[in-house]
């Protein structure tokens, strides 16, 4: 077949699947067919680029034109007009705040000297094509640590790379991977953590239906360096196109000899299956997750033993997020120097975050770690949508709450934990002056009441009071002490809780009281007294420290 | 998947069809699609462009169309602007023509100038 010489991409993603991705698709093509050009155009599907509040995007290459929110009338005019006649169709057109093109989003100037690492095949290549992902050095990493490196080696280059886990937690990756590596098992295992619980995030949803292959491959690197030949994608249940993309993605390797025995001649076989999670919030805490694979109720463990030494099946287990796990086959193809050229000293590389809220341009950037938050509102999300800064809540509902003050300090694990906060796993949600706090707080502590599993006290009556306290601070009703008695419940929750998710609501509450007391304060009426009943159930919760 | 090598010749020739995708060329030709262009026989011209870019392997050139230029008795009317040098606009370019500019323009870097239109 002779080389097309355009391309209409159109990014499918669960959102743009929802507003008809699919139905505009496939009236490009019966539109182009109409027009007996089918075989000079090509329709393709891709990851997305970005945008996440356009509706169906089609970009066409190599002219550079994004049209946004088509309905199946405009494609019709598309064709004919521009793909017939060259005339682009300016009312189409994607809004001017959008970056126009993928190459053009790299304007802003921490993307141009970073470059994108995760996310630079997302939007370019079909995601269900095995071949593209070839084209774009997939693989190639892969290939050469099989024939060319053992597997200390392939450890000893991510350690040296400083890759730190882009789950939330930022452990060093390479680190991680030396636990496991010298445990003798019979069985060992890779898990891919795809359930990605947290409101707001969803780099991993978009890179899996993206860019597949860059996961598989990474994890085949992984079960290499550690010594594992079994792997396995836990991916929420709800993330039905992500599912299809890697199950296509795991068949189309497989089909290829690029999983299974003896890969690239070697002795070495891995295999990776997918296992479906059922929407539980904890279960993206790893113990918890290899619970659930087990068939049992998704409760985190007592560590240790951790699972470098004790986890699926009791065998020796390595659990990566999908962003860390897509980082590595582009670490162990250009080696660790080169991955070290991005990001700061602590946070080498690039942080795929999600950002959403009152901005322009909500949607998924790439950025080098080490960028702050104002510059990453302002040039890659194209400033407020509406009003001015005055929170946002960085990493989930489990995340911290920023004040203005924090804008410009540099988004790294390091620098965010000196100021006394945490990065987490890469949503931002920007809210502007017309959020009161108190009601914010109130929507993050539901979800946390409503994810609880109960087992252990702090968190089941921790999370009943806090809950309580955060009502009537939205009513504006509280009783004196309210706020001095949130603090210390959030203390207790800290100390006491069994695992990350009683210890986590702290996290939103301890920040917005650091930066908006007085207005929380503000909430408290002076003239209202304790019930007798209340007292009671906080007895309870002093019990538990 | 036995070695390397099985792995790179897959990547270059995928590598060539998606050559298309990027924005980076250094120069386009432009097909004139209006009526006009399309009853004088564009569509042909248009084919053999693919083709002959094609069969030379050639993937830093982009082909694009366009609608009527003005000038529909000299249609087909093809341009070629190279980067960097002045546009050449060329009439009356059938399948034959346009492996000529190929051959001459875009590969040996000279205008065919008995083609050459304005």
């Amino acid at each position: 077949m002779a080389t097309p010489r355009l391309y209409v991409m159109i990014p499918t993603d669960a959102d743009t699947v929802v507003v008809g991705a699919r139905e505009i698709k496939s009236r490009f093509s019966s539109e182009i067919g109409a027009q007996g050009l089918s075989d000079q155009i090509k329709v393709i599907e891709t990851g997305s680029f970005g945008p996440s509040n356009a509706g169906v995007i089609a970009a066409v290459q190599p002219d550079g034109v994004v049209y946004g929110n088509l309905t199946p009338e405009s494609v019709g005019e598309i064709v004919r007009e521009h793909f017939c006649k060259g005339r682009i169709c300016g009312r189409f057109l994607l809004p001017r705040e959008y970056p126009p093109t993928v190459e053009q989003a790299t304007d802003a100037r921490h993307t141009q000297a970073a470059g994108r690492i995760v996310l630079d095949n997302c939007g370019r290549i079909d995601p269900d094509s095995i071949e593209e992902y070839i084209a774009t050095d997939g693989y190639e990493a892969l290939g050469r640590a099989l024939t060319e490196m053992t597997p200390p080696q392939v450890v000893e280059t991510v350690r040296e790379a400083g890759l730190r886990g882009r789950g939330g937690a930022g452990f060093p990756t390479g680190l991680k991977w030396s636990f496991c590596a010298p445990v003798q098992a019979d069985r060992k295992f890779v898990i891919c953590n795809a359930d990605e619980g947290e409101p707001g995030t969803f780099k991993d949803r978009l890179i899996m239906e993206g860019d597949p292959h860059k996961v598989i491959e990474g994890m085949a690197l992984c079960g290499y360096a550690i010594g594992a030949s079994e792997g396995y994608v836990y991916i929420r249940g709800e993330y039905r196109l992500s599912v299809e993309r890697m199950r296509k993605a795991i068949e189309d390797a497989r089909a290829m000899g690029l999983l299974g025995k003896g890969i690239f001649g070697t002795d070495f076989d891995f295999d990776i299956e997918i296992k479906l999670g059922a929407g539980a919030y904890v279960c993206g805490e790893e113990t918890a997750l290899i619970e659930s694979m087990e068939g049992r109720r998704g409760v985190p463990r007592l560590k240790p033993p951790f699972p470098a030494s004790c986890g699926y099946l009791g065998k020796p287990t390595n659990v990566n997020n999908v962003e860390t796990l897509a980082t590595v086959p582009a670490i162990v193809r250009n080696g660790a120097a080169w991955f070290r050229g991005f990001g700061t000293e602590n946070t080498p590389g690039t942080k795929v975050y999600t950002i959403i809220g009152h901005v322009r341009r909500p949607g998924l950037i790439e950025v080098s770690a080490g960028v702050t938050l104002r510059e990453i509102i302002d040039e890659y999300a194209g400033g407020m949508s509406s009003g001015t800064f005055k929170m946002a809540q960085l990493g989930g509902t489990a995340g911290d709450v920023l004040g203005p003050e924090m804008l410009d300090v540099p988004m790294d694990y390091d620098a965010m934990q000196k100021v006394g906060h945490v990065l987490g796993s890469g949503a931002i949600l920007v809210m502007n002056q017309t959020v009161e706090v108190a009601d914010f707080l109130d929507s993050c502590m539901r979800f946390f009441r409503h994810e609880s599993c109960g087992s252990c006290n702090p968190c089941r009556n921790g999370l009943q009071v806090l809950g309580e306290i955060v009502g009537r601070l939205k009513k504006k009703n509280a009783y004196p002490g309210d706020i001095e008695l949130m603090e210390e419940v959030c203390m207790t929750l800290k100390s006491a809780a069994f695992c990350p998710l009683g210890q986590s609501p702290a996290s939103p509450l301890m920040s917005a009281l650091r930066y908006f007391r007085p207005e929380l304060a503000a909430a408290v009426d002076p003239r209202r007294e304790r019930p007798r009943t209340q007292r009671v159930r906080l007895d309870l919760v002093e019990l538990a420290v | 998947m036995k070695n390397l090598e099985e792995l790179r010749k897959i990547r270059e020739e995928v590598k060539k069809s998606m050559s298309m995708r990027d924005g980076a060329h250094r120069g386009k030709i432009v097909v004139c699609m209006g009526t006009c262009g399309i009853a004088a026989g564009a569509r042909e011209t248009m084919n053999a462009f693919m083709q002959a870019l094609d069969e030379r392997g050639i993937s830093d050139i982009a082909l694009t169309a366009a609608g009527c230029a003005g000038f529909c008795e000299q249609e087909p009317l093809v341009e070629v602007e190279i980067k960097g040098e002045r546009p050449v606009r060329y009439g009356h370019v059938d399948a034959a023509a346009a492996n000529r500019i190929v051959e001459a323009h875009l590969v040996g870097g000279k205008p065919v100038g008995d083609l050459v239109f304005g």
